[in-house]
């Protein structure tokens, strides 16, 4: 059995999702990261951007996460979001049209959330 | 029906009413403590995990944030009062207020001025009947918060904490909220939130003795600190605002419950002083008639003779 690393992916009003993984990456402030069982101990910063977890059944879970941290210690991966969402659970019709909506607006930030959301829905 | 006999009809009547609204304002609050008490539980992982992010770069690290650095000499402080937009909660709201003045008084004794943030319409009107200055409040998330509310609430509290205190900024922050110890007990606490001692978050976390390992920072302990405690500051006032909700609808449903009772009562001796009533009007009938057939028997066998 290949070495496997715990995840746990919360939202600040809930838990998203937890469970066995193989191979975590997501994205820092300096850029995407990867992380795989037996890293070295890691605190970062995330961007608003996808995480792709690879679980150990191998299977691929994707989430758009919104600002928040990766913490890495003892084979235990947290990776705290203000806001996480899981690729199926996003609305595809609603991020399109808060897309559009945001790009008249001229609104940056949401902009760049609708974005994340639709790439990490399209991926699924 | 006797005119005593009908006021007391109605009188039941609207208790009966009022009854049955209180009963149901019960029911709802206690549905509603149970969402609360359960949206405190979904918000708990968010928060441990933040705590001891926390501790593994203030204890990792020995890098200086405003955010945690004690002043001095402090001169200011904020106040934050979570209070609810609609009473009918007992003594909930006045004992959170209670609280804060406490508090007020003692941060002032010690020669410190205080700014004053409140959430809830009902802290609000006290404070505003008062004239007192008030400088910022929210309402209208206080029955149901959720964590963009939260965020709003620290986003000026951040920014007047970051403020150099000659320009208007504050040293400290304290909190006052309303503690869901239990479905029977909630009680008003006040804590320092802002500065954060580092020793006691650390003390909170690793009581359980685990040892924490050496982090790498990426990009860097600073940044990271830089965007850990906004958060981990937003998730307590998160944490403050959902026990409160709690709070406040344990309260609703106690008070609630005793209006229900109370009516009851007021009911049942009611009922026992209508039943008197219509039995004395039905004495007062009887012997009327008794009397009026006396008098009419004595009038007959009168002419009769």
């Amino acid at each position: 059995m290949a070495a496997e690393l715990h995840v746990e992916l919360v939202a600040a009003d809930r838990s998203v999702w937890s469970g066995e993984a193989t191979l975590v990456v997501a994205r820092t402030t300096s850029g995407d990261i990867g992380v795989m069982p037996g890293h070295q101990p890691l605190l970062g910063v995330l961007e608003s951007g996808p995480v792709t977890i690879r679980t150990s059944d191998g299977g691929t879970v994707v989430a758009a996460v919104h600002g928040g941290f990766i913490s890495f210690a003892d084979n235990k991966l947290s990776l705290l979001a203000e806001i996480a969402e899981l690729s199926d659970e996003i609305d595809v019709q609603r991020a399109e049209r808060e897309l559009e909506r945001a790009k008249t607006e001229g609104d940056a930030s949401a902009e760049r959330r609708a974005d994340v959301r639709l790439r990490a829905a399209s991926t699924h | 029906m006797g005119a005593q006999l009908r006021v007391y009809k109605r009188r039941i009547k609207s208790v009966t009413a009022t009854k049955k609204i209180t009963k149901a304002m019960e029911m709802i609050a206690a549905s509603r403590v149970v969402k609360a008490q359960r949206k405190v539980a979904a918000s708990t992982p968010y928060a441990t995990e933040l705590t001891r992010a926390v501790t593994a770069v203030g204890t990792g690290s020995n890098t200086q944030h405003p955010l945690t650095t004690e002043a001095e000499a402090p001169t200011r402080s904020a106040v934050l009062l979570l209070s609810s937009d609609r009473g009918l909660a007992g003594a909930f709201n006045s004992n959170a207020i209670k609280a804060a003045e406490k508090l007020t008084a003692r941060l002032e004794a010690e020669g410190k001025e205080v700014d004053t943030y409140i959430v809830g319409r009902r802290g609000l009107a006290h404070y505003n009947f008062r004239e007192r200055k008030v400088s910022e409040s929210w309402s209208g998330f206080t029955d149901e918060p959720t964590y963009a509310d939260a965020k709003k609430v620290a986003v000026p509290l951040i920014e007047a904490i970051e403020k150099e205190t000659a320009d208007g900024g504050v040293d400290e922050l304290h909190i006052v909220y309303t503690e869901f110890v239990s479905m029977m007990t909630q009680t008003a606490v006040d804590s320092r939130l802002l500065p954060l001692s580092l020793e006691e978050v650390a003390e909170e976390s690793t009581s359980k003795g685990e040892i924490l390992p050496l982090y790498d920072f990426e990009p860097s302990a600073e940044d990271v600190l830089d965007a850990l405690l906004p958060r981990y500051v937003e998730s307590r006032i998160y944490n403050a605002l959902l026990q409160s909700a709690a709070s406040k609808h344990a309260a609703t449903r106690r008070a609630m419950k005793s209006a229900t009772d109370n009516a009851g009562d007021l009911i049942t001796s009611l009922s026992r002083s209508a039943n008197a009533a219509r039995q004395a009007e039905i004495t007062q009938e009887i012997s009327e008639i008794v009397g009026g057939t006396a008098a009419l028997a004595d009038a007959t066998a009168g002419s009769d003779r």
